[in-house]
């Protein structure tokens, strides 16, 4: 056998035959990763959009940082059995972990009436389904599209000379985008509750629900509060009188919401969460919500949870909305870059959800 | 260079599906890491199911490899360039085998439930919750994948050049239908 040289002459078609498949994986690998699109929206960037409002202290969630742990259980009724067969819908109890929050990224942020909140919830089932959900105060979505909320978020940042967003370019964006028009004017125009105890948390996303039969329907859902509901009122100078006012009220007593699932009806827009149902659609009253405890995000049981919308039980599932898969998406690399800092000490202290006996126990 | 044995039909079989599965996998990871458009979800659900699959072949195929050893390299090739070989090939094994495990690590340590299909079959966690251990298992899963794909890369230069190049037949040894292979014919004639 003769020994051939290591690399042997070989013409130069041969060497482009060897080169020409390594370099189209590398291409391809460069555009999946977005490399050669740089305008793509992707996590990066809408968390980039999110920073340019907000800022980033290191450790807070990069949206909704300002907020509270809460537990306590869900009960279920089955009045919705019939259009979902997951089983946190049947009648019983499952225990629920979830979070109270301002919405915006500054986790320091002051208190006050018009500041969206929201309620996270993460039910248990004993079987091990799960479902997750984050829910917001206000009626309607401002935008219909991920690229319209960057596009909005961009629109928004401060300027860096006033510290307040350019009203040209809020006005610049809200005239391109006219049929957002009837939604802004919803959110601004909602009426207020006093806190988060006696107010009503929305969906604002659809999810489809689906039967034993396979039967799919369009839903919404919402927590409507059992506690009864006071306008809001001023609070100047109390920085965070709406948390203080909820563990107030959580020491008192558990507090409760009912969950309502609004079916669609025939004209409404499914994919589109700035556009609001009308308001005769049929609603189940599919449980109970009662939360008993309250604790600070240091050391508390929401801090290492994400609430993705699309960690759904089975008998759920996500609808075309496409502001919810960039949810997910977000929500995951939120957790993956916020779950690797260390946060500093959060503006709801541990000091502040001591109950009233333990802290008398403690000063003692 | 006719005496290179060829790898065993299913060792032949194993690589290929493999082969297929994993490039797949490295662009659905990549591009879904970097989307957040209508398929996130549906691709983010394959990802996890496609992985497990190939931690499964994964497994098979290193019994299968342990029970049959491959042919050897051609005889002319210097002792380095055999080391380098055989090394990356371990290293190819073990990353299909770590990579799929520290995806599937990172979602039980982030709290997250592991449905795969559907929601027909749930993985149970194989760590504990531990939110900062899942941050850096998925800085991990980015750079293991990363260096996976790097490693892709040289393998199939090595493999085009030692069919194109060399014509050694060793990557006849690993077609599927050596003799239908043009490259492989022309190897013949050497
Ligand atoms: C494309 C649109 C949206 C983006 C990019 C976005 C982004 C984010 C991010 C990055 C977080 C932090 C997640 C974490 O670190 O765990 C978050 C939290 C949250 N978002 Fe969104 N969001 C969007 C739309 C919505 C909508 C439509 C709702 C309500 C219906 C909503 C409700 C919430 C709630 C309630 C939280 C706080 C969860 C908690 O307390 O932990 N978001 N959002
Ligand atoms: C051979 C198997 C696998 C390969 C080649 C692979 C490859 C990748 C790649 C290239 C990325 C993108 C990384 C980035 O750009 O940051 C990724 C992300 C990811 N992988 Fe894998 N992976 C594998 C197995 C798995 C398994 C078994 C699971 C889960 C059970 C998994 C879950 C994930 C998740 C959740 C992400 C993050 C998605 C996101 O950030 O939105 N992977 N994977
Ligand atoms: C993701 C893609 C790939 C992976 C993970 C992979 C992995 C491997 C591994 C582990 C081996 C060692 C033999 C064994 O135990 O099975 C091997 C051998 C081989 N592969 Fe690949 N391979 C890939 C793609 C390719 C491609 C695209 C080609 C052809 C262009 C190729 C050509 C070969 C050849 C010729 C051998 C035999 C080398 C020898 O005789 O030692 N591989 N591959």
């Amino acid at each position: 056998m003769a020994t051939k040289p290591l690399v042997p002459s070989a013409s130069a078609v041969r060497w482009l035959g060897v080169i020409a498949a390594p370099t189209a994986l590398a291409l391809g690998f460069l555009w999946a990763g977005g490399g050669l699109t740089p305008h793509r929206l992707t996590q990066t960037s809408l968390l980039d959009a999110l920073r340019a409002v907000d800022g980033t202290p290191p450790g807070f969630r990069r949206n909704h940082a300002k907020g509270v742990c809460v537990t306590g259980w869900f009960e279920g009724n089955g009045n919705a059995a019939g259009i979902s067969t997951a089983s946190v819908l049947q009648p019983g109890r499952v225990p629920v972990v979830g979070r109270f929050a301002l919405a915006g990224g500054m986790p320091f942020q002051a208190d006050a009436p018009a500041k969206v909140r929201s309620m996270a919830l993460r039910l248990m089932s004993p079987d091990g389904q799960e479902w997750r959900m984050g829910i917001n105060d206000i009626p309607v979505f401002p935008v219909r599209t991920p690229q319209e909320f960057q596009d909005l978020q961009l629109a928004s940042r401060p300027d860096p000379a006033s510290g307040k967003p350019d009203p040209a370019r809020v006005k610049a964006f809200r005239a391109a985008h006219p049929w957002l028009r009837a939604a802004g004017a919803q959110i601004t125009h909602r009426p207020l509750s006093s806190g988060f105890s006696d107010d009503t948390y929305r969906s604002l996303n659809s999810f489809l629900f689906v039967a034993k039969d396979g039967a799919k329907a369009a839903v919404r859902l919402s927590m409507v509060p059992l506690q009864p509901v006071t306008p809001a009122d001023a609070h100047a100078g109390d920085h965070d009188y709406l948390f203080r006012q909820l563990i107030d009220d959580l020491h008192a007593h558990p507090l409760q919401w009912r969950l309502m699932v609004t079916l669609a009806g025939s004209g409404d827009a499914i994919d589109n969460p700035s556009k609001e149902w009308s308001r005769d659609n049929r609603q189940i009253d599919a449980g109970t919500l009662t939360l008993k405890d309250i604790e600070s995000e240091e050391n508390g049981p929401c801090t290492g949870i994400t609430f993705d919308p699309l960690v759904l039980p089975r008998g759920m599932m996500p609808s075309g909305d496409p502001i919810l898969q960039a949810r997910s998406a977000a929500y995951m690399r939120s957790f993956y870059l916020r779950s690797g800092e260390r946060p500093t000490a959060p503006a709801v202290s541990p000091e502040m959800t001591v109950p009233p006996a333990n802290a008398k126990d403690n000063k003692s | 260079m006719k005496n290179v044995k060829s790898f065993t039909m299913p060792s032949r079989v194993l690589h290929w599906v493999m082969a297929v599965m994993i490039l797949a996998m490295i662009f659905i990871g990549v591009f879904m890491a970097s989307t957040v458009g209508s398929d996130y979800y549906r691709l983010v659900a394959l990802h996890r199911s496609v992985g497990i699959a190939i931690l499964v072949l994964a497994m098979l195929r290193l019994g299968n490899r342990l029970h049959t050893p491959p042919p050897p390299l051609p005889e002319d090739l210097p002792p380095v360039i055999k080391v380098g070989a055989h090394a990356s090939h371990i290293l190819l094994y073990v990353l299909m085998i770590v990579l799929p495990l520290v995806g599937w690590g990172m979602l039980s340590a982030g709290g997250y439930p592991i449905p795969l299909w559907g929601q027909s079959v749930r993985l149970p966690p194989i760590l504990p919750y531990d939110p900062m251990l899942w941050a850096e298992l998925r800085s991990a899963h980015t750079l293991l994948a990363f260096l996976l794909f790097g490693l892709v890369l040289a393998h199939i230069t090595a493999a085009l050049f030692h069919g194109l190049i060399r014509r050694d037949g060793v990557l006849r040894s690993m077609l599927l239908r050596a003799s239908l292979d043009p490259i492989s014919q022309e190897s013949h004639g050497d």
